[in-house]
């Protein structure tokens, strides 16, 4: 029988606490914006903080307030910025989607190790120690920092020990580019292709000693670009993305390679019937032997060597060059361009 | 009655010599969550002193008239956890209702005091005998020991905001930085306040 007191003190305490909060809660009922929960379930819910504000419900709470703007989600992009600002009742204007990239590629062939580092797995604790085991001050450490940074899952460390973005699954939140102690990831927009993969701003001999991918700032990408979107900085060649460039010919010229292109197979060049013969594209071309043909007669274009640029579409007065190919669906004509 | 040097005397013990965070090392998980920024310290050690008083009074009368009169003094932690939360709640919806611009102030802060090992620290410890008089707390003593306790709290909080926030400035190694420098500044802090166990009201 003892059991019971104990039981009933409890129970009616609980009883009549959970009765009070209830009638509470219908009494003191606010009239919460209805708009943040709507918001919060278009959100993508990483709580990444690349809005800066504190997880995805402080962001959707700042927008209702007017002091976030509905495009302010970088992970959710474009998509989620039209149904953030339909919610809102606002047209969305939406940024360029961003993807992080590593500038280094010098992994365990390439790159010079000096040391052996046996300690904690991450860059962090390896910079701490002796600044790395890599003869390299720039290169990628390649003990996962920006893997574990990752909320999406985007990074990861190749099997020859360098940091890799898969630019499908990263969503532009930049948490990467903050936790490289090397500060050698960066974002670029999503629509190029071409980046530089090496950070190093050693001179080019001191480079070729410790890394076969470095960059020797031999300047030669910087003259393969006439468009001027190549400058040298401190050694290092720095690529203005906003130019209309593509740095196909820089990528093709770099004589380390230091050059990344996430497409595996661009379209070529094809030059049609409308050809007539007069040899403007042949000197245009950046690659030697890739445009051939006598005067007067239709040219030919040499689909192993032609790396796809496109500098011969502009210089075809009567417009027979196309790009076609495997990657690219539609044709772009030298009429498209012009 | 309650002489006015008791009280003192549990003021000054609650406050600095059995400092919560510092001496009892209660209430450590919002010590270090909330003490990045100076003003959500004062927030949260505002919210803390204002529960723990509420908490105080509550359970003293439930443990005073219900649990001793009944002989069930054992259920205390499960039953002062249940008034606790229950009252944190009510504490949050009132004001969310009637004092919305104290809402905004102290509102992130309620939830997590409802889980505050501290708040229940100080409603045990008003179960137990005063020290100082060798009687049992009294209602009034109880009330003074919850809202200093929560002073206490506020002053700990409110001096490792201040540190951290120059913390910011400081060159920490940066396998040091965050919570473990955070850490070892607490400990520096808990051998200082040790210090104040000299003052022996305790006889």
């Amino acid at each position: 029988m003892e059991i019971f007191i104990p039981v009933l003190i409890v129970g009616s305490i609980g009883l009549l606490l959970g009765v009070g909060l209830g009638v509470a809660s219908k009494k003191l009922h606010v009239f919460v914006d209805e708009r943040v929960s709507r918001i919060l379930e278009v959100l993508p819910g990483a709580n990444c903080g690349a809005c800066g504000f504190p997880g995805c419900s402080g962001f959707a709470k700042a927008v209702v307030e007017g002091k976030a703007n509905p495009s302010g989600c970088v992970p959710g992009g474009s998509k989620t910025a039209h149904l953030v600002a339909d919610i809102m009742g606002v047209t969305a204007t939406t940024s360029e989607p961003m993807v992080a990239v590593v500038h280094c590629k010098g992994g365990k062939k390439e790159a010079l190790e000096r040391a052996v580092y046996n300690g904690i797995q991450d860059c962090n604790a390896a910079i701490m120690t002796g600044n790395g085991s890599k003869v390299c001050q720039d290169g990628c450490l390649g003990l996962g920092t920006c893997v574990r940074a990752c909320p999406f899952d985007a990074l990861h460390i190749t099997a020859n020990g360098v940091a890799e973005v898969d630019a499908e699954k990263c969503t532009g939140c930049g948490n990467c580019v903050k936790a490289c102690p090397r500060k050698i990831i960066s974002m670029v927009p999503k629509a190029h292709q071409i980046f530089l993969a090496c950070s190093n701003h050693d001179k080019g001999a001191k480079v070729k000693k410790y890394c076969s991918v470095g960059c020797t700032a031999c300047t030669l990408c910087v003259k393969a670009t006439p468009s001027g979107a190549i400058k040298m900085e401190n050694n290092l060649p720095v690529l203005d993305y906003s130019a209309n460039e593509n740095f196909i010919t820089a990528c093709y010229k770099c004589p380390s390679k230091c050059f990344t292109d996430k497409v595996k197979v661009r379209p070529v060049a094809n030059i049609d019937t409308k050809c007539n013969g007069c040899g403007d594209c042949v000197p245009a071309c950046p690659v030697p032997g890739a445009i051939t043909g006598e005067k007067d007669k239709r040219h030919v274009i040499d689909k192993e060597k032609c790396i796809g640029c496109g500098i011969c579409l502009d210089k075809c007065e009567p417009h027979a060059i196309s790009l076609w190919g495997a990657t690219s669906m539609h044709k772009i004509s030298s009429r498209d361009k012009a | 009655m309650e002489s006015i040097t008791s009280l003192i005397g549990i003021s000054i013990g609650a406050v600095l010599i059995n400092n919560f965070v510092l001496s009892r090392f209660l209430g450590l998980c919002p010590f270090f969550g909330v003490s990045k920024k100076l003003s959500s310290a004062i927030g949260m050690g505002m919210a803390v002193i204002f529960v723990m008083a509420m908490a105080s009074s509550f359970t003293w009368v439930i443990n005073s008239y219900i649990l001793v009169k009944f002989g069930v003094d054992y259920l205390q932690t499960i039953v002062f956890i249940l008034v606790i939360a229950a009252l944190v709640q009510l504490v949050e919806m009132a004001l969310q209702k009637y004092s919305p611009a104290l809402y905004e102030a102290l509102g992130i802060y309620l939830p997590l005091i409802t889980t505050n090992c501290a708040v229940l620290g100080v409603a045990i410890i008003n179960t137990g005998v005063n020290q100082l008089t060798g009687n049992p707390y009294s209602f009034i003593e109880s009330l003074v020991n919850g809202v200093t306790s929560g002073v206490g709290f506020m002053l700990a909080l409110i001096l490792m905001a201040g540190i951290r926030e120059k913390l910011e400035l400081a060159n920490v190694p940066k396998a040091m930085e965050g919570l473990p420098i955070t850490f070892i500044t607490a400990g520096l802090m808990a051998m200082a306040f040790l210090g104040f166990a000299g003052l022996n009201f305790f006889k």
